[in-house]
């Protein structure tokens, strides 16, 4: 079996009679970390979310961990439990406490025993540091706090992947570090990561290789450094200037 | 005490207005007061229009005369604050002491001082006021409607049993808690079902039931011993197979025969009535009407076409036609689409035909609940691995539900007020016993005292379950 943990290939999509995502082609090694990046409305958070299908698409075809997504519901749900994702408006459930938040998948979804859930649980959420947050509710929580939760939420379904939705642009501006330092440390814990974001500072420090996105279509793949240092594209050029 | 201006009253001379003020308030709620209770005119000598207005006049001079911002006094800002901001409130609230004042001499009158009570015929109501008389000889009618006297003692029972188990849910400890929402939504009401059907109707019957619970509790005890992994299939087949044994094989034909002699004695359906069959058919609607509901709102939201146009087609039936009618149908029209020797108790008629038709309601209430949640929970669910019935159980419908809890109780007191109109296929209920007492030539000419009666009753109900409703909605409050 290859490494290749995501394959997308010809892969359209359409809201509609509007096209927003063109001829996608990609490929994902295990354990990379891949920056997307672009301006808005290109279509990036669109093609994360057809990763694990909360989106459909219409033509060619994703494969995950070595399934495809079809319309086989029995299967999507399965692939869901292994990637992760975290949302820009957090999305955690606000009857639960931070801790219930985290054990209910693993205990629903996967079976675990309830004091084995709660023990990983307070393991990532440690991870993250907000563990002494255990018994609070989401609402009583900051945004960067609750972005963390959110994130220690996907890691208890220990998935494969974890794929993140902007995941810093709902946050104030000095909260954004903390969000930024539990995403560097699961990189570092070697997760195959897909990360929509702006911040470019992280995909410097991260990433393995960026992908500009816009208008629907990847315009330039490449090793980080190459795609700071030459840009190929005159879209990615702009983009550049006009973000750093 | 130069500048006393009465135009524009401040704090340099308050307690020479404040104490006019008063004066002049005091004394219009005096005049009122007097004329009201005692039928005393002060200001007789007045002309009669002039003597009319005078008191608003004054009193409204006089709180004119006391809205004196920072006073300094707590009493005053407070009476400032609440009723006499400006003069158009100041006018409302004396508008409404004086209303109230007026009004309270001939309730009390009514209700109390010139009420009958005592003795057992229409003969001690010759006062003014309420004959509460009738509604003691009447009592037991409007609680019990026709159901026997000596057999009345079966229905406290019940009630006094059922009120009890469903207080249980508050002494659980941590440790049952978990089991609180089983217990409620699955194994009370079969309990409480049991009781109405068997225990309050009796007769043969009442033996079935008591091979059931036989049954039941021999398989529960025999349960303890089977492994976890049959006991879905166990609890099904069991019992089933122990209530046939003991009906068909241990118990002869003669001893059924036998025990019937000693049985409960049976009361048809019919013969239920008053606040009890009240309680009985809102109990049962409540109940039924819920998850039915539920499952429509889902459905109407689904995504299989033909799930989603059915419930659709059922809440739009059922909302789009009036109680009464599907109450008649359910009595004269449903009974003939059934085969000849098929019989259903015209009681369970209407409690599914009143379930059916609060459930479109309440389907459309709990729609109104999933929809105002925002999309991102589907996503964070779905994201999670899980499917549609776990993503509704544990992620939307605590949500949902939470948010609807107004709305809900809203339909259910709707609900209870329409019970009443069971009369249409001949149930008397409280308000159909009240109809049926007061055209007794007996007891002719106290309606007003039954419908009272009712109302108070009603509101009673009503309150409780709205103050219910609030206290759930606190409860289940978590910071957003």
């Amino acid at each position: 079996m290859s490494d290749k943990i995501i394959q997308i290939s010809e892969m359209n999509k359409w809201f509609g009679d509007f096209q927003v995502l063109k001829n996608i082609n990609l490929e994902v090694e295990k354990n990379k970390k891949i920056v997307v990046c672009g301006p808005s409305g290109s279509g990036k958070s669109t093609l994360i979310r057809c990763i694990n299908r909360l989106e459909e698409h219409q033509q060619g075809s994703i494969i995950v961990d070595g399934n495809e997504l079809t319309e086989d519901t029995k299967d999507i749900e399965k692939i869901r439990a292994e990637v992760g994702m975290v949302f820009q408006q957090f999305n955690l459930f606000p009857h639960l406490s931070i801790l219930d938040n985290c054990t209910l998948a693993p205990i629903w979804v996967k079976k675990m025993p309830k004091k084995e859930a709660e023990d990983l649980a307070l393991q990532h959420l440690e991870k993250v540091q907000i563990s002494d947050q255990a018994n609070k509710y989401p609402g009583q929580l900051s945004g960067g706090q609750q972005q963390r939760c959110a994130i220690a939420r996907a890691l208890c379904m220990e998935p494969k992947i974890m794929l993140f939705d902007e995941p810093t642009s709902a946050l104030d501006p000095e909260m954004i570090k903390e969000v930024l330092d539990a995403m560097v440390n699961l990189a570092k814990a070697g997760m195959t990561m897909i990360v929509v974001t702006h911040e470019m500072g992280f995909a410097k420090e991260v990433a393995d290789e960026v992908i500009f996105m816009d208008e629907g279509m990847i315009v330039e793949r490449a090793e980080t450094k190459e795609f700071f240092a030459n840009p190929k594209s005159d879209r990615t050029k702009l983009f550049l200037s006009q973000i750093l | 005490m130069k500048n006393l201006n009465f135009l524009q009253p401040d704090n340099k001379n308050l307690s020479t207005y404040l104490y006019t003020g008063v004066t002049l308030v005091s004394l219009s709620i005096f005049i009122v007061f007097l004329n009201s209770f005692f039928g005393k005119d002060l200001i007789s000598f007045l002309p009669e229009t002039i003597s009319f207005l005078l008191p608003l006049v004054l009193g409204f001079i006089g709180l004119h005369l006391i809205r004196i911002d920072y006073s300094g006094l707590k009493f005053l800002d407070t009476v400032n604050k609440n009723i006499n901001t400006n003069n158009f409130n100041a006018f409302l609230s004396l508008l409404i002491v004086f209303v109230v004042i007026k009004s309270l001499p001939p309730l009390l009158s009514w209700f109390i001082i010139d009420a009958n009570i005592a003795g057992d015929s229409k003969d001690v109501c010759t006062g003014n006021g309420a004959c509460w008389t009738y509604i003691k000889i009447w009592f037991n009618r409007f609680m019990y409607g026709m159901y026997p006297n000596p057999e009345q003692w079966r229905i406290n029972l019940s009630f006094i049993a059922l009120g009890f188990l469903g207080c249980l849910g508050f002494f659980a400890t941590e440790k049952f808690k978990k089991y609180l929402t089983l217990y409620y939504v699955v194994i009370y009401p079969v309990i409480a079902f049991f009781f109405i059907f068997f225990f309050i109707s009796g007769g043969p019957i009442f033996f079935d039931f008591s091979y059931g619970i036989i049954a039941a509790v021999i398989s529960i005890v025999l349960g303890f011993f089977i492994p976890s992994k049959f006991k879905m299939y166990y609890f099904i087949i069991v019992p089933i197979t122990f209530y046939i044994l003991l009906k068909y094989v241990f118990f002869y034909e003669e001893l059924i025969e036998l025990g019937k002699l000693e049985a409960l004695e049976w009361v048809e359906t019919g013969a239920w009535g008053g606040l009890s069959l009240t309680f009985i058919v809102s109990f049962f609607c409540l109940i039924f009407c819920f998850p039915i509901g539920l499952f429509l709102s889902l459905g109407r939201r689904s995504d299989l076409p033909i799930i989603k146009y059915i419930s659709i087609g059922m809440i739009e039936f059922w909302r789009g036609v009036p109680l009464i009618t599907v109450l008649f149908m359910s009595s004269v029209m449903f009974p003939m689409f059934l085969p000849e020797d098929m019989f259903i108790d015209k009681l369970v008629r209407v409690i599914i035909a009143i379930s059916l038709f609060e459930a479109a309601y309440v389907a459309e209430v709990i729609r109104g609940g999933l929809q105002a949640l925002p999309r991102g929970q589907y996503d964070a669910a779905k994201s999670l691995g899980m499917g549609y019935w776990k993503m509704h159980i544990l992620v939307i419908l605590p949500q949902a539900l939470k948010l609807v809890i107004p709305g809900i109780a809203n339909t259910f007191l709707a609900l209870v007020k329409d019970t009443p109109l069971i009369f249409v296929v001949g149930l008397l209920e409280i308000v159909g016993m009240l109809n049926l007492a007061k055209t007794n030539p007996e007891w002719l000419g106290f309606a007003m005292e039954g419908y009272v009666f009712a109302s108070v009753l009603f509101f009673i109900i009503c309150y409780a379950m709205s103050k219910y409703s609030y206290n759930l909605e606190q409860k289940y409050k978590t910071e957003r």
